[in-house]
């Protein structure tokens, strides 16, 4: 019951404390809001990349050839081995039998058409194919030689060399992305904390009299930290005003893709929301920490 | 019963100055004592130590129980409740009205809306404020700011009073009101009073303990003590 009137008196404090203390307070929310701006725009950035890459490696495809020895059960037990191999899409696994690889080679083509036209079922040159897709890209080689260890799998392909390239560019991306953020939070915090640290300074006095009539260090606390995660959330509003109009926005303007097709951008709802979710959630517990850990200072005396 | 008992209490600062050089102190539950001394005798020192704004650097301080130089900063509040505290400064919060200066020391402690209500509105009685509760400091004689300090120091029964420099910034007749007040405190609720001063007419016209220190040591202890030159 004593708690409970305490936390709500806390909750008032820091209420009336935003208000009385506008001028502070407005600064530290702009604080707060110009870099919760820049953590939204990198986050969304950064999404959208690994978004992309995501894309690109989920169309990376290992096409096995099978020897034309194979006989019907042999093809049979192949697709069972593929099965067993963890890295492999279980969903994904696509048989196509020469018949049918030179029917699809016919419709790509009209030279292909004219040429393959006169082969029969016997002399057709073409091999019976596996198309395999991966869970993990970055396994995608690895997978490829246990592939290859199948019995009367004869050729194993998946675009060497220039996919292993691209799975390590778009590795690094990621890394640097993700950096960005994790980095540009900590600035944030640092800021955060550096400006409540003023508007805490100037309010010395009263904590220092708090503690003189008798205020538990916990009860001068609570309400600097309520104080600072309503804040944060103050700070946030903006921001997140800003994606939720500004990304669907940029989205319709750009049709959804950046430069080419092949580029896409990751369409507005839901993401809007869990952007704006984690914005607002980065700034109260910033908000949060910021002022805890500059109050404690003053708790000394 | 001694509320108050300090043992071979050494205090020096970090810059090296020693305030307090080998003090030992008993003092009686329920008295009215004056602590006086010139400048830089140490008594400011003393009071600080004994709630706890400076921790001794070698000795014992026993206050109301608490062994005050062993205690734990995140528990110095259980000896702040015991106590009432006035300074030569008042320092009140100035965007709080009367009435909110003198409930915060009740807040603080989860005091209800009902209690803090009757004890705060009984406290400014005492001190002789009820008509001022709304007014915010900056409307009021530094004598009334003293009183809403005073109110505030009482308003949760505390066992001590401890003053310092409670008239340094009044005149000597609105001085004299304020150690009415004490007096008053003192004698109606047993409250021990701690009184540091240099006002002279005050110690000399209320006839209370005097304890003198001077350079850091204790050089008398009178019963009906008066402000003596020689010793100052």
């Amino acid at each position: 019951m004593k708690m409970l009137r305490m936390l709500g008196r806390s909750i008032r404090d820091a209420f009336k404390s935003v208000f009385r203390n506008f001028s502070l307070s407005l600064a530290s929310i702009s604080c707060i809001t110009i870099t919760l701006i820049i953590v939204a725009i990198s986050i969304m950035a950064s999404y959208n990349v690994s978004n992309f890459t995501e894309e690109i490696e989920k169309d990376l495809t290992i096409v096995a050839f099978v020897e034309n020895s194979a006989t019907k059960e042999e093809i049979e037990n192949i697709k069972n081995e593929l099965k067993n191999i963890s890295n492999i899409n279980q969903k994904e696994i696509k048989y196509e039998s020469k018949s049918q690889v030179k029917q699809e080679m016919q419709t790509q083509s009209e030279i292909f058409n004219t040429v393959m036209e006169g082969w029969d079922e016997e002399d057709n040159p073409l091999k019976d194919t596996f198309q395999i897709k991966v869970k993990n890209a970055e396994e995608i080689s690895k997978t490829a030689k246990q592939i290859e260890k199948i019995e009367k799998i004869a050729i194993v392909r998946y675009g060497e060399g220039m996919v292993d390239k691209l799975i390590t560019a778009f590795d690094s991306i990621k890394k640097v992305t993700y950096g960005t953020v994790i980095a540009l939070i900590l600035v944030t915090i640092f800021l955060i904390i550096n400006t409540i640290k003023l508007t805490i300074y100037s309010r010395k006095r009263e904590i220092s009299i708090m503690r003189l009539v008798g205020a538990s260090n916990f009860t001068i606390k609570t309400p600097f930290i309520i104080e600072g995660m309503f804040l944060g959330l103050l700070g946030s509003l903006i921001p997140i005003g800003m994606i939720i109009f500004g990304y669907p926005a940029l989205y319709d303007r750009m049709n959804g893709y950046v430069f080419t097709p092949l580029v896409n951008l990751i369409s507005p709802t839901p993401f809007v929301y869990t952007v704006s979710l984690m914005i607002m959630i980065i700034g109260i517990i910033v908000g949060m920490i910021g002022s805890s850990s500059a109050v404690r200072k003053y708790l000394k005396v | 019963m001694d509320i108050i008992r300090l043992k071979n209490v050494k205090k020096q600062y970090k810059n090296g100055t020693t305030a307090i050089y080998d003090l030992s102190l008993n003092i009686e539950k329920g008295s009215f004592v004056f602590i006086i001394g010139g400048s830089g005798s140490g008594k400011s020192t003393l009071m600080k130590m004994l709630y706890r704004e400076e921790k001794p650097t070698k000795g014992q301080i026993i206050v109301g129980g608490l062994n005050v130089a062993k205690l734990r900063n995140s528990k110095v509040y259980k000896l702040r409740r015991k106590l009432g505290i006035v300074f030569q400064d008042y320092r009140l919060l100035p965007k709080q009205t009367v009435y909110e200066n003198v409930a915060f020391a009740m807040e603080v402690i989860g005091a209800t809306k009902q209690e803090t209500r009757v004890k705060v509105l009984k406290a400014l009685e005492i001190v002789g404020l009820k008509n001022k509760v709304h007014s915010y400091p900056d409307q009021l004689s530094g004598g009334e700011q003293q009183r809403v300090a005073i109110a505030r120091a009482i308003v949760n029964n505390p066992k001590m009073l401890l003053c310092d420099e409670p008239t340094g910034n009044l005149d000597p007749e609105m001085s004299i009101e304020i150690m009415k007040i004490i007096e008053k405190i003192n004698k109606d609720w047993g409250t021990t009073v701690l009184v540091v001063t240099h006002d002279k007419e005050i110690v000399n016209k209320m006839k209370k303990q005097v304890i003198t220190l001077k350079e850091g040591r204790l050089v008398n202890n009178k019963a009906k003590g008066t402000y003596d030159n020689e010793n100052a």
